[in-house]
C-alpha cells in the first residue's frame, strides 16, 4: 500500500496575542506547528502501514524551507519519505493554485493507492485544497473522515456531517480528508527522531515540478486578495466595579431594566 | 515577488498593519520586506495608498484559460436538499443572492438537484428565487460528489453564470471545491459579507482569515463564476413571499454510474442532544479559564437557570472539556444570541468572530487585558468559579 498524506505548517493560531494597548497582533515569537488535522491524516496512515506489510507513508508539503521542521516531525513519527515543495515561484498562490502545484507533483510520485489530508488548515480554514487535489488527479474523493476501514482494494469510510454521519464506500485510488474524531496522533519516539535525522528531506523546487508557469503564483491564481483590515470592534462597554453579590445584583439589574431577561 | 517602490513609499504603514504575515515593517521610515517571511498574498499591494509596492509576476502576467468575464450573467444559488428537505442555509442564500441579482440587474437562479425533489421549487420562489433549474435523477437521491459536480459543472460551463453561491455546509465544502478546481475559476471559504463592486461589477468576498486575524477581500478578476461558500447563520434569510413564483426548468441528468466512484452505504442520524447554537436566545460559554470537564457543569448550571444553552471556545473544545457541538467562532458555530455569556474566555479573535453580533455580551474573565473585555457590554474581573455560583442564586431569587 503506498500512501500519500499532504501536510502544512502553520502558525499555532491558537498562540496568537493581541497587544492590550495597540489592538494588534503580537507575531513574534508564534510557533509553527504541523497542521492539527493533517496530524490525524499522518495517523491514520501510520495505522494503515502498521496493518499492512511493505506499505510506505510518503509525506508531501507545499511551503518555505523552514518547513523542514514540520516534514522532520513527521518522519520521526514514522513516514518513510518527505518531499518538500518549496520556491519562491510557488509563493502567493491561491488554493486553486496550490492544489494544482501539489497535483502535478503527485502525478510526478505517479504510484499511490490512497491521498491523505487534512480537512483544513488552521490558518486558512478553507478546507478546499484536499478535494481540488482531488479533482485535479480525477479521482474520488471522501471528505470529513472519522473512521476509515481498509479491506483488500476497498475502503469504508465513516464521513461526518452535521446531524451524523454517513457510511460511504469507494475503491483505491482516493483522496480522504482527516478530522480530529478519526483517531489520536502519535508521539515522535526518541528512536523515531534519531531515525528522521538520517533521512532527508527532499527539497522540490520549481525545477522538479512540471507546472505550467501561467497557472502558478499570484498570478496563476483565479483570486486575489484586494485588501486586508481588522476585525470591526464592538465598543468597549461598562466594566462592573468588583466581583462579589453587589456586582452580580447590579448586573442582574441592569439586564432586567433592558429587558433582556 | 512583492517588491517595494522606494522612491514612492511615504512610510504611513498601511502596508505593515495589513499583512497578515507581520513581513513589513516600516521601522526605518520606508517599508521593507521579510522575504523569509512573506507569502506573497499581494494584499500590501492594494492597501498601498501611493502605489510604493508592485507586484512583479502580476505585471509579467501571462493570462491563460481566462473567462471573458462579460459573456456570465446572473447569479445562481446552490439549493442543498438532504431526503426532500431543504438546508436551511439555502434560504439565507437566496436573501444575499436577491441582493446582489438586483444591484447588478440579473436574475436569481436555483439550482436544485435530487430525485423527486420537484415540490421544493414552489418553496424556492417564495424565498425569492426567479427562476429554479430542476435535475432530477434516480442517481441523484443521496449527495455524491461526483454526481453532483458533473450535473453542476456541465450546467455552468453551458449556462455562463457570473456568481454562484454554495452554502459552507458539509456538503457545500465538499462539493464547492471540487467545482472550482474542475472550472478553472476562483472559489472564497466561509464568506461572511457579500458586495459588488460599482466599478468593476466583480463580487467583493470578505471573510476572516490567517487564523481569524485579519478580514480579507477576495476578488476573482478574470475567472467565472465567481464562486463563494457563504457561512451558515450569517446572512440574512430571505423574505418568505407565497405569491412569488418561480419559472421552473427541468433539465436532463446525462449520468451513468461509471461516472461515479463512491457509493453510500448509509446514512446515520445521530441521536446525540442536538446543541441548537445558532438559534439559541442566550448562550452561556466557557473557555480555557474553566479548568476541567468538571468545571463545565457550573456553566451548564448557568445556562439552565437562564434557559440557554452551552457554547465553547476553541481553547475548551482542544482541551477536551466538551464536545465540538458546543463550539463557537471561526471553525465553530456563529451565533446572534440576545445574551451571550463569556466565561473564561480570552476573546481570541477566532471566537470573536462567531458571537461579536450578540445584542449584549456579558465577559467574566480573572485577567483584567482580555480582549474578550473590550467587545463586552459588561464586564466583570474575577473569578468565574466564585462569581457564576452567586449570579445563579440571584437569578433563582428572581
Amino acid at each position: 500500500m503506498k500512501l500519500i498524506v499532504c501536510i502544512k505548517q502553520v502558525p499555532d493560531t491558537a498562540e496568537v496575542k493581541l497587544d492590550p494597548k495597540t489592538g494588534r497582533l503580537i507575531r513574534d515569537g508564534v510557533p509553527s506547528i504541523i497542521n492539527p488535522d493533517d496530524k490525524n491524516a499522518l495517523e491514520a496512515a501510520l495505522r494503515i502501514k502498521d496493518e499492512n506489510e511493505g506499505s510506505t507513508v510518503t509525506v508531501v508539503s507545499m511551503g518555505p524551507q523552514q518547513a523542514d521542521i514540520a516534514m522532520r516531525e513527521a518522519l520521526a513519527m514514522g513516514a518513510d519519505e518527505a518531499i518538500l515543495i518549496s520556491g519562491r515561484e510557488f509563493g502567493g498562490s491561491d488554493t486553486w493554485a496550490t492544489s494544482y502545484i501539489i497535483a502535478t507533483a503527485l502525478k510526478k510520485i505517479g504510484d499511490y493507492d490512497m491521498i491523505l489530508c487534512g480537512r483544513q488548515a488552521i490558518d486558512g480554514d478553507t478546507a478546499q485544497v484536499g478535494p481540488q487535489i482531488a479533482e485535479q488527479l480525477g479521482i474520488a474523493q471522501i471528505t470529513y473522515a472519522r473512521d476509515i476501514k481498509l479491506n483488500g482494494r476497498t475502503v469504508t469510510v465513516e464521513r461526518m456531517l452535521e446531524d451524523g454521519f454517513q457510511v460511504v464506500e469507494a475503491e483505491l485510488p482516493v483522496l480522504i480528508t482527516a478530522i480530529k474524531e478519526l483517531n489520536t496522533p502519535r508521539y515522535m519516539t526518541p528512536r523515531g527522531i534519531y531515525k528522521a535525522y538520517e533521512k532527508q528531506v527532499k527539497i522540490w523546487g520549481f525545477a522538479d515540478v512540471p507546472v505550467d508557469e501561467a497557472k502558478i503564483g499570484l498570478k496563476g491564481s483565479p483570486t486575489n486578495v484586494n485588501k486586508t483590515f481588522s476585525p470591526e470592534q464592538k465598543g468597549k462597554g461598562e466594566m462592573l466595579e468588583g466581583a462579589d453579590r453587589n456586582t452580580v445584583k447590579t448586573l442582574v439589574e441592569k439586564l432586567a431594566e433592558k429587558h433582556l431577561l | 515577488m512583492v517588491k517595494i517602490i522606494i522612491e514612492n513609499c511615504i512610510g504611513c504603514g498601511a502596508c505593515e498593519a495589513g499583512c497578515p504575515v507581520g513581513a513589513i515593517s516600516t521601522a526605518s521610515g520606508k517599508a521593507a520586506i521579510d522575504y523569509d517571511t512573506c507569502i506573497g498574498c499581494g494584499a500590501c499591494v492594494s492597501n498601498c495608498p501611493c502605489e510604493a509596492i508592485e507586484n512583479e509576476d502580476a505585471a509579467k502576467s501571462a493570462q491563460v484559460e481566462e473567462a471573458k468575464p462579460a459573456e456570465y450573467h446572473g447569479v445562481w444559488v446552490f439549493a442543498e436538499q438532504r431526503g426532500g428537505e431543504l438546508n436551511p442555509t439555502v434560504f439565507e442564500l437566496l436573501g444575499e443572492g436577491k441582493k446582489l441579482a438586483d444591484k447588478l440587474g440579473e436574475k436569481l437562479t436555483a439550482l436544485l438537484l435530487g430525485n423527486g425533489v420537484d415540490a421544493l421549487t414552489d418553496e424556492l420562489g417564495a424565498y425569492g428565487a426567479d427562476c429554479v433549474i430542476v435535475a432530477d435523477d434516480s442517481l441523484l437521491e443521496d449527495y455524491n460528489t461526483e454526481a453532483y459536480a458533473k450535473v453542476v459543472c456541465d450546467l455552468v460551463r453551458e449556462r455562463r453564470p457570473e456568481i454562484m453561491l454554495i452554502g459552507a455546509t458539509s456538503l457545500g465544502r465538499d462539493l464547492a471545491p471540487r467545482l472550482s478546481a474542475r472550472l478553472y475559476t476562483g472559489l472564497t471559504a466561509d464568506c461572511t459579507a457579500l458586495e459588488i463592486d460599482h466599478e468593476t461589477r466583480g463580487l467583493l468576498q470578505t471573510r476572516p482569515a490567517f487564523g481569524g486575524n485579519v478580514m480579507a477581500t477576495i476578488i476573482t478578476p478574470n475567472h467565472r463564476p465567481q464562486m463563494s461558500t457563504v457561512r451558515p447563520g450569517v446572512m440574512k434569510k430571505a423574505p418568505r413571499d407565497a405569491s412569488h413564483r418561480a419559472q421552473v426548468e427541468r433539465v436532463s441528468v446525462e449520468l451513468s454510474a461509471s461516472d461515479i466512484h463512491t457509493r453510500v452505504v448509509k446514512t446515520v442520524k445521530e441521536l446525540k442532544q442536538t446543541v441548537n447554537l445558532v438559534e439559541a436566545e442566550i448562550i452561556v460559554a466557557g473557555g480555557r479559564g474553566v479548568g476541567s470537564r468538571e468545571g463545565f457543569a457550573l456553566i451548564e448550571k448557568l445556562a439552565e437557570t437562564l434557559g440557554g444553552v452551552v457554547g465553547a471556545s476553541r481553547a475548551a473544545v482542544e482541551a477536551g472539556y466538551i464536545g465540538v457541538d458546543h463550539q463557537v467562532g471561526q471553525t465553530g458555530k456563529t451565533v446572534r444570541p440576545r445574551i451571550y455569556i463569556a466565561c473564561g474566555i480570552s476573546g481570541a479573535i477566532q471566537h470573536r468572530a462567531g458571537m461579536q453580533n450578540s445584542e449584549c455580551i456579558i465577559a467574566i474573565n480573572k485577567n483584567a487585558e482580555a480582549p474578550i473585555f473590550d467587545i463586552a457590554d459588561y464586564g466583570i474581573v474575577g473569578d468565574l468559579h466564585k462569581v457564576i455560583p452567586m449570579l445563579i442564586e440571584e437569578l433563582s431569587a428572581r
